[in-house]
């Protein structure tokens, strides 16, 4: 193993070495990222169902009285609110904790050398673990309100993994930035919040009667949709999923450029 | 790096194969004030142009090593000798890979093994048997090398049912008996160690001695950073003296401790 020093063909290399290399040692990141959520909750006797229970009690809570407030049939609004919270929950997550992702593996990544996206990787399952967490009350409400779906209902598999891409360029950027400028982590926190009220999860689009272009403009509003509308039986429109690809692509060269720049400096940094 | 030229037939002296080659390695780290680890401020400072007083002051960089080529060959036996900040933390860690150099190559045939921090990656809420399956894959050993491994290392720590509980319950000793007993479970090319490591109670460390010392004889490179003569002299044959990140002296353990203690003395 050869480092030379400012070749980008070597960095470039580098980058992709360490990446399909973190990806295959799953044994590691796949036990680190479930250890991670027995930690949080291993005091507790629901566990990580803690945060379905919650969930549940604030789709019931909101979903009663903001379908009275905006004037939606209960069995519409309801799985609309609920899975737009679920999903928003991953999104939350990985927007968050991404920024954690090279701090938290501190020690680590000081006492051996072993490839940096496997933290990556660690931070990504978590979040989606939890996610899967939250399937009981889809479920839940697909029964109780008979939503009708059909065969798009598969639409959702192809629209998790586009998430899962997203999730993974996310913490690998958001993680470098936040180990080199600390108050990175406030300033996305701060954004996420605004995010959420901008974003329709809580209401829904056509209750803007016509002014579409806040919606369609917001990237947020296209990823959950991609997998919201297939789960309510409602197919996304071509938009959404052009809108979801472009930026994947666009976030992955991005990435990819910064990590192999900077792939060298994350143990400096941290 | 390029295959040596084959020598001339008089001088037919077979030279052991370099394990690990530093070639003028050099590592700098940025010391970071508050202000240069803002992004609002080093936003504010390119969008208005101009930098307020002291924000330029912030970031400083500190040659950790300067300029260090070192050919570390099969069978070496090093001992890192400097004062403390003299740059033998950072130079474990370049041989480690973990920093990789600012400028610099360097080659590496071999597996390297570094035993600086026993508990790394150890889980305080997780059991024993946990945490020895989770520094295996830290090691990146197969489940089945995991399999093979892990009576040994419940045997040599000793512990019996106490591995089925958190290791937050162990007492030091038992905590440095299990990390003593997982991090020696691999058989390393090259041993990389941070001051010789001191474990346990009296009984157990007779047996952590001899098992340490089976793993640095049969390792083929050994490199030991220590303050004690007495310990060098004893596992090292030769000796590399750091000062302010540069290489001062490699050469026979004892010209080297004998430079340096002469050197300090000044």
């Amino acid at each position: 193993m050869t480092m030379v020093k400012a070749f980008p063909s070597e960095f470039i290399a580098n980058a992709s070495t360490d990446l399909q290399s973190g990806v295959l040692r799953w044994g590691l990141w796949g036990r680190l990222g479930w250890q991670d959520i027995l930690m949080r909750y291993r005091r507790s006797v629901l566990g990580p169902f803690w945060l379905t229970l919650s969930t549940a009690i604030m789709v019931a809570a909101m979903g009663t009285l903001y379908s009275v407030l905006f004037q939606l049939p209960a069995a519409d609004y309801i799985p609309f609110l609920a899975l737009g919270l679920i999903i928003w929950g991953f999104i939350n997550s990985i927007l968050s904790e991404g920024c954690n992702t090279f701090i938290e593996a501190e020690s680590v990544l000081k006492q051996i050398a072993m490839p940096k996206s496997i933290f990556v990787c660690r931070v990504v399952w978590r979040a989606f673990l939890l996610m899967v967490h939250s399937l009981p009350i889809y479920l839940v409400l697909l029964v109780w309100f008979q939503i009708q779906i059909g065969w798009s209902v598969l639409l959702a598999f192809p629209a998790l993994l586009l998430l899962l891409g997203h999730a993974l360029w996310i913490s690998l950027l958001f993680g470098m930035i936040s180990a080199r400028f600390r108050d990175f982590p406030q300033i996305v926190a701060s954004i996420v919040q605004i995010a959420f009220f901008l974003t329709p999860i809580v209401w829904k689009p056509e209750l803007l009667r016509g002014r579409m272009l806040i919606v369609e403009a917001n990237p947020l509003y296209h990823v959950i949709e991609i997998l919201r509308g297939p789960l309510l039986g409602t197919p996304p429109e071509a938009l959404s999923w052009i809108v979801v690809c472009t930026m994947l692509i666009a976030g992955w060269v991005l990435t990819f450029w910064a990590f192999a720049r900077f792939r060298p400096r994350i143990v400096y940094w941290v | 790096m390029a295959d040596p030229v084959p020598q001339a037939a008089s001088e037919a002296i077979v030279e052991p194969t370099t394990v690990i080659g530093l070639d003028d390695v050099s590592v700098t780290f940025e010391i970071y004030g508050s202000g240069s680890r803002s992004i609002k401020r080093r936003f504010l400072r390119s969008v208005l142009g101009r930098s307020s007083a002291g924000d330029d002051a912030d970031a400083k960089t500190v040659a950790a090593l300067r300029n260090i080529t070192v050919d570390i060959k099969h069978g070496d036996r090093i001992a890192l000798i400097g004062k403390n900040g003299s740059g033998k933390t950072t130079l474990l860690r370049v041989l480690a890979g973990v920093y990789e150099p600012v400028s610099g190559t360097v080659t590496r045939n071999g597996e390297v093994s570094a035993l600086f921090d026993l508990t790394l990656g150890m889980n305080p809420e997780a059991t024993g048997y946990e945490n020895i399956h989770t520094r295996a894959l830290y090691l990146g050993l197969s489940p089945q090398e995991i399999e093979e491994r892990e009576a040994d290392i419940v045997a040599f720590s000793e512990l019996g049912e106490s591995l089925a509980r958190p290791i937050r319950t162990y007492s030091t000793g038992m905590l440095l008996r299990l990390a003593f007993a997982i991090s020696t479970c691999v058989q390393p090319e090259v041993l990389l160690l941070d001051e010789w490591i001191s474990v346990g109670d009296a009984l157990f460390l007779a047996k952590a001695e001899e098992r340490l010392n089976q793993l640095v004889d049969r390792s083929s490179v050994l490199v030991l950073a220590s303050h004690s003569p007495d310990l060098l002299r004893r596992f090292c044959t030769k000796g590399i003296l750091l000062n302010e990140g540069r290489l001062m002296h490699f050469g026979p353990i004892d010209d080297v401790l004998a430079d340096y203690t002469g050197w300090i003395l000044i």
